[in-house]
């Protein structure tokens, strides 16, 4: 099982959860099972294409997954991916 | 950075009594102090991030500091903005940031530049500073400043925050990654998190703006690890801080083998914002020295009323059904004694809506409640309108009791 850190501004999207626990082999797998767990995080992490966002950066422990095998890169137990979207500030209601 | 070249300037008795706690220490002392002295550093901003900045890098011996903000100091800023005072409410920043800066050092250099930062001015500011220390809080300007130190060759200090996270690093030394390498493209404005979920905890600039300052001075003295190279994630809820690699891309469009961007762009249209309200500051808002933050949410163009109109249609006891899609938190702040549901909530919940009444929906200032109306009426709703302005105008317009917020 793989842990994923969720960042505050889609926590909203996962019932309110900072972790959320998975199963899967490879970082795509986990996101998988990510989405399956909480749909509406779908259109947040993912493109029409169902490609993952160009600014949703995800790592798995300190390494960007992009420096790995992407989505192929194998996870071992207790390996940890955290999701790391851009943020611009913070302030504001519109 | 560029290394400060002697001859570096000397220190008055008074300023050797002023830096002792720094002199005795060998990773500074008279040399490392003299680097402080002879030292500029760009401060984008004089809000939440660059109050803390500005005020150790003015403390600690900095020589010359420029900040660059047009803004006006407003209550909301109070919260956290620990340069200005509840007496500066109404004043420039700039001008309240002046006056307590040189109070706590008269021999700070300050340069205040009153302007927004654009593609046109950027290059020539940044080229008379050694270091620049990103205190913004929007993605146009982030990657504006980005590109800039990049195409200048200076070092950007990296702050960001979110609610009650932060980010820091480290952008644009000669070998390091830039925000460009970390993030190539901006959230589309659509995506930028709702909304309702901005705001930030008061301390949160303070943790994440002294982070920054404390990189400033380690490029400054070439002392310590800097950030450079690395992303420090901090959770005040959590209390967590921990640290993520980041790498060079050599396919960076800017800072990359082959550079694609060679000079500054037009970012509002790199972020998606062109012909949004970009340049219009938003009532209340708590902006630094750039476009509000609140301006990169798209507003859909829809049907709306203006609370004069609705505080006729209610005068005259007619049916509207006034929908507040603001947050439970806001509702308690105040209200209209409109329905609530959550914007994010309303797909699930369209069933608690009659079809057959006039639907008022609003928000706090207008934005939300405009998609709101969007989804009603792409949704097959026929009489619905956004209350323009929102609960603020109302508080403004119709009921001056009400608390804004
Ligand atoms: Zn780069």
């Amino acid at each position: 099982m793989t842990e994923v850190q969720i960042p505050s501004p889609l926590r909203q999207y996962t019932g309110k959860q900072s972790t959320v626990t998975v199963p899967g082999k490879t970082v795509g797998d986990a996101l998988t099972a990510l989405v399956g767990q909480h749909p509406d995080l779908q259109r947040h992490l993912y493109n029409d294409d169902g490609k993952l966002r160009a600014f949703v950066n995800v790592y798995v422990n300190d390494e960007d997954m992009r420096y790995l095998d992407k989505e192929a890169t194998p996870l071992t137990d207790g390996d940890t991916i955290s999701i790391v979207p851009s943020i611009a500030g913070g302030k504001g209601i519109v | 950075m560029p290394t400060l070249t002697p001859p570096l300037p000397a220190l008055s008795n008074d300023e050797i009594l002023r830096y002792s706690r720094h002199l005795i220490m060998p990773e500074v002392g008279m040399d490392g102090q003299r680097k402080l002295k002879a030292a500029r550093v760009l401060c984008i901003g004089a809000g939440g991030l660059g109050s803390p900045l500005a005020l150790y890098l003015t403390a600690a011996g900095v020589g010359t500091l420029g900040l660059v903000d047009f803004d006006v100091v407003d209550y909301t800023n109070l919260q956290r903005q620990i340069l200005h005072t509840t007496a500066d409410v109404g004043r420039k920043k700039l001008d309240s940031a002046a006056e307590k800066l040189k109070a706590i050092n008269p021999f700070l250099n300050l340069r205040t530049f009153e302007t927004r930062l654009t593609s046109a001015n950027a290059l020539d500011l940044f080229r008379d500073f050694d270091v620049v220390a990103d205190g913004t809080d929007n993605f146009p300007t982030r990657y504006l400043v980005n590109d800039a130190c990049v195409l200048t060759g200076k070092p950007n200090v990296y702050g960001s925050i979110f609610r009650f996270e932060g980010q820091a690093s480290v952008f644009a030394t000669e070998d390091g990654p830039c925000y460009r390498c970390l993030y190539p493209e901006p959230p589309p404005p659509g995506l930028v998190p709702s909304c309702a979920e901005g705001g930030v905890l008061g301390i949160l600039p303070g943790l994440v703006g002294v982070i920054q300052a404390t990189e400033t001075i380690k490029l400054i003295l070439g002392q310590g690890d800097s950030l450079a190279g690395r992303l420090l994630l901090v959770d005040a809820l959590g209390m967590k801080f921990r640290e993520l690699k980041l790498r060079k891309n050599p396919d960076c469009p800017v800072c990359g083998k082959n550079p694609t961007i060679t000079q500054l762009i037009d970012y509002e249209e790199f972020c998606g914002i062109r012909g949004q309200e970009a340049t219009a500051p938003a009532a209340g808002s708590a902006s630094s020295a750039t476009t509000p933050a609140g301006a990169a949410s798209p507003q859909p163009d829809v049907p709306s009323i203006s609370v004069d109109e609705l505080k006729k249609k209610l005068d005259a006891n007619e049916d509207v059904f006034i929908l507040d899609v603001r947050e439970p938190h806001e509702y308690q702040i105040c209200n209209l004694n409109g329905h609530l549901i959550p914007l994010n909530d309303l797909p699930r919940r369209l069933s608690e809506l009659d079809p057959t009444r006039e639907i008022v929906a609003h928000c706090k200032m207008g934005g939300r409640s405009a998609k709101a109306v969007k989804f009603l009426l792409d949704s097959g709703f026929k009489n619905v309108h956004s209350l323009t302005g929102g609960v603020a105008a109302w508080a403004d317009k119709i009921d001056p009791k009400m608390p804004k917020y």
